[in-house]
């Protein structure tokens, strides 16, 4: 399998107070082209700052960060502000828990879809671009793609919003899709579906993605790989089968003990 | 459209509260308008016929209703002191003090936003931490001070203009814009500071916000993410405080225009307020008022254009 | 006090206002018992002095001491603000907590008004009532109380329905709390760090108002002044004397700036 994302050593720390914090510490990662893989852990665990760093989303001046994040033979971490602009949305591509406040309130679904092409790729004249939107939000699931084009976030739903995220996030064909808790603020039978729809992208566009969750269940379903965190390091990483079948760090048993029983059935 | 014509209901509300507020204030507290009107030497039967012809007899609201429709249709009654149409006297300012105001709100528009960008920006730089400062203090200064210190800097030591020597649009329009420059700054230099602190406020209130986190990781730079994404936003709240400012633009130019000795409507409002000549009052007042209040109409109609989300919160 | 001058140390918001406020009330409290002129003493042999040892921000076109005047004009113009203030917000807290504590019509009723009011530019509205009864201060103090009373009405009715739905108003209501009871003793008192900013604003924008209409000659009559009175005679000599026109200006100003600099601390203490 062709790796496509190397991290090594990731370690990011903050120097806001008088002691500096560490969120992520020795944290290393390999993507297989077309490969998705889990990130695990609770809220602080350092797993949503990980995402954030490979997205290149983390530019604040009091905080240090070291490693290595190999995509396309570049290190994300010290490559050129200009240069790693060029990939993102286009070559690497995110999507976050919130899909409301994630959108922009006063810009237009179609508008908010296709701003990676228009950055990306100026060629692509204004009428090719809103065929590409229309075709995407129908990729995702939007049977009514041409009226949700001219439509705002506030008038969706939050499985709806979620899945313009998908299609904004997926416009440009990306190699790497990073989703970072996506399913968490839905609900319960839209989490099942955006599962779904993920797999799916996955398969037909050939998409990598790496996929962030406190749930392991949605890991279960979702990643054949999965990497455990706690407390800003990795615990426990694998194959996600063998994981669940004999869970070796504690923390991790504790995890798979915290799964409603029903799920484990599927 | 139903946003809109619900607004506009509102506003014909305003409107019929506001003037029956001023028609209560000059037409009945002050008292016998006849009275005034003769003296009060005058004859009770004398009085009486003046009252029957100005149909003082009427019960308030046929009086309040038969003033407002002639209002409307243009009458805006005679003056006590100079016994001409209203009309005629105070229509001709008019153009002299909406320039002014207009001229000050375009100023306020043209320095403040590019100001407020620049400031949150480069948020805590020096820059930005001078301009905070000096907007503090330009806020201080009321504009009829800023306006003699305006005077007397540029109309007496660099001479780019004369104190006191107004040219009239009629005969000059150049020459009428050119003396309204100074006045328009001395209207909007507080209005500019206020409106800086505003939208710099409003900007990094929303650069906080999420959406621009999307918006980075699809590529945007800062200016991308600043102009494209944050601006139209932090824009929102900026508009209704400018169709505010506008309307206290209006206001305002009553004071500076005595100031600067402009003859706009400042002048004839206030001798007519020493001189008690309410028909003169009432109608300025009017007028001002319509004009403050159909300008928040159309800040209504903009916010909603630029807002989508306006809908589910009204 | 330790903590407290440690945090002063690092607010220069706050340094600044309250060095600036302070002088201006001392000047205010000395002006009381003594004052180096007779402010309304006219003096023909020192007419339109600049600034001097024995005038220290010269004389008037009628040989007043401009210090004097100064002293005397702060008075009023602090004391106009600070009635203008206190109507406003009594009369508009009262208005909006029984508006936003009852609603129905009464409501809509008075709020369609206060609207009007508030689009309306106070200036305007005093020069209304001013037109109706007359100049002077006490006219002046009521028209800009009055002009002020829409936009604490405002504050206070928003934050009485914020509170309206809240646990402990609720519960106080379960327990049998009397209406009058529960909008003066259980709402009001959590609303007073809204209000307390607004005041600070308020009473600058009630000293630029007062300086604004005394300038029109709307306010209070000679041969006392304000100090905006004081600017607009003193206009006609700034090219003579700039000192008789600046400096009762730059006391509006300071006035002014310290006490929005004590806003601006306040809201930096930390």
């Amino acid at each position: 399998m062709e790796i496509i994302l190397d991290v090594t050593d990731l370690h990011i720390e903050f120097h806001d107070g008088d002691t500096p914090t560490i969120a992520v510490d020795d944290f290393d990662l390999m993507l297989g082209k077309g490969e998705i893989v889990g990130i695990v852990g609770e809220s602080g665990s350092g797993k949503s700052m990980s995402a954030l760093a490979i997205a290149g989303l983390l530019n604040r001046g009091s905080m240090k960060k070291t490693g290595r994040i190999m995509f396309n033979g570049d290190d994300l971490l010290t490559i050129d502000r200009s240069k790693l602009r060029t990939y993102q949305g286009d070559e690497i591509s995110i999507i976050f828990q919130e899909p409301m406040t994630s959108l922009n309130p006063v810009k237009k679904i179609g508008w908010q879809v296709e701003e990676s092409l228009y950055i990306h790729h100026p060629e692509i004249d204004k009428k090719t671009r809103k065929q590409k939107a229309i075709d995407m939000l129908k990729d995702v699931g939007l049977t009514n793609a041409e009226e949700v084009y001219y439509m705002y976030p506030h008038e969706l739903s939050g499985g709806m919003r979620q899945r313009v995220m998908i299609a904004a996030a997926m416009i440009g064909g990306p190699q790497i899709l990073i989703a970072d808790e996506p399913t968490t603020a839905l609900d319960v039978t839209v989490q099942a579906q955006i599962v779904e729809l993920l797999k799916k992208l996955n398969k037909e566009m050939g998409t990598s993605i790496i996929f962030i969750s406190h749930d392991l269940s949605l890991v279960n379903q979702l990643c054949e790989r999965v990497i455990v965190m706690q407390k800003g390091s990795i615990v426990e990483s694998g194959k996600t089968a063998d994981i669940f079948k004999a869970p070796k760090h504690p923390y991790t048993q504790r995890l798979i003990a915290a799964i409603p029983k029903i799920d484990i059935g599927e | 459209m139903k946003y809109i014509i619900k607004k506009f209901f509102s506003m014909i509300i305003t409107l019929v509260v506001v003037s029956f507020c001023v028609f209560l204030a000059f037409n009945v507290i002050p008292g016998d308008p006849a009275l005034r009107k003769l003296g009060t030497e005058a004859s009770p039967e004398l009085i009486a016929q003046v009252r029957h012809e100005m149909g003082l007899d009427d019960p308030l609201i046929v009086r309040y209703f038969n003033w407002f429709t002639s209002f409307i249709h243009g009458d805006m009654g005679t003056s006590y002191n100079y016994n001409v149409p209203v009309a005629g006297m105070v229509l001709n300012k008019v153009p002299i003090t909406l320039t002014m105001a207009i001229m000050s709100f375009v100023l306020t528009i043209l320095v403040s936003i590019p100001l407020g960008i620049f400031t949150a920006k480069y948020e805590n730089g020096f820059i930005d931490k001078a301009i905070t400062m000096i907007n503090q203090i330009i806020m201080a200064i009321p504009p009829f001070f800023s306006g003699i210190i305006i005077t007397f800097i540029f109309g007496m030591i660099f001479k780019l203009f004369t104190p006191g020597g107004f040219v009239s649009y009629t005969e000059d329009f150049g020459g009428f814009l050119r003396y309204l420059i100074f006045p328009s700054v001395a209207i909007a230099l507080p209005k500019i500071a206020m409106t800086v602190k505003m939208l710099r406020g409003s900007l990094i209130d929303e650069a906080a916000k999420d959406y621009t986190r999307t918006a980075f990781s699809r590529g945007n730079n800062t200016n991308g993410v600043l102009y494209r994404h944050v601006l139209k936003n932090a824009m929102i709240p900026v508009i209704t405080f400018l169709g505010m400012l506008l309307a206290d633009m209006v206001a305002g130019s009553i004071v500076i225009e005595q100031v600067f000795s402009i003859p706009g409507i400042s002048r004839i409002l206030l001798s007519s307020i020493s001189n008690r000549d309410y028909p003169v009052v009432e109608a300025i007042i009017m007028g001002v008022a319509a004009i403050v209040i159909i300008i928040n109409l159309l800040v209504d109609i903009i916010y909603r254009i630029i807002d989508p989300r306006i809908e589910i919160t009204d | 006090m330790k903590a407290f001058l440690k945090k002063l140390k690092k607010n220069p918001y706050m340094i600044a206002g309250l060095i600036i406020t302070g002088l201006i009330v001392l000047m205010v409290i000395v002006g009381l018992f003594w004052m180096p002129y007779e402010p309304t003493k006219m003096n023909a042999s020192e007419k339109l002095q600049g600034i001097s040892v024995k005038h220290i921000m010269g004389t008037d076109n009628m040989g007043r001491d401009v210090f004097s005047r100064v002293m005397y004009g702060s008075r009023i113009t602090l004391l106009i603000a600070l009635g203008t203030v206190t109507i406003g917000v009594v009369l508009g807290t009262i208005i909006g907590a029984l508006t936003g504590y009852f609603g129905g019509i009464l409501d809509e009723v008075v709020m369609r008004i206060i609207d009007a009011m508030f689009a309306f530019p106070s200036i305007l509205l005093a020069l209304v009532i001013v037109s109706v009864f007359g100049t002077g201060w006490a006219q002046l103090l009521m028209s800009l109380g009055i002009a002020f009373i829409p936009s604490y009405a405002r504050i206070v009715r928003g934050e009485v329905l914020r509170c309206k739905g809240m646990d402990y108003v609720e519960s106080a209501r379960l327990q049998g709390v009397s209406q009058f009871r529960m909008i003066f003793v259980h709402i009001l008192p959590n609303i007073k760090g809204v209000l307390a900013s607004s005041i600070l604003i308020g009473f600058n924008n009630a000293v630029l108002a007062e300086a604004g209409l005394s300038y029109l000659g709307v306010g209070s009559q000679p041969p006392y002044a304000s100090l905006g009175k004081m600017l607009s005679d003193a206009q006609q000599y700034m090219f003579t004397v700039p000192s008789y026109c600046l400096c009762p200006g730059i006391v509006i100003v300071l006035i002014v700036l310290g006490f929005s600099f004590l806003g601006e601390g306040i809201r930096r203490w930390k």
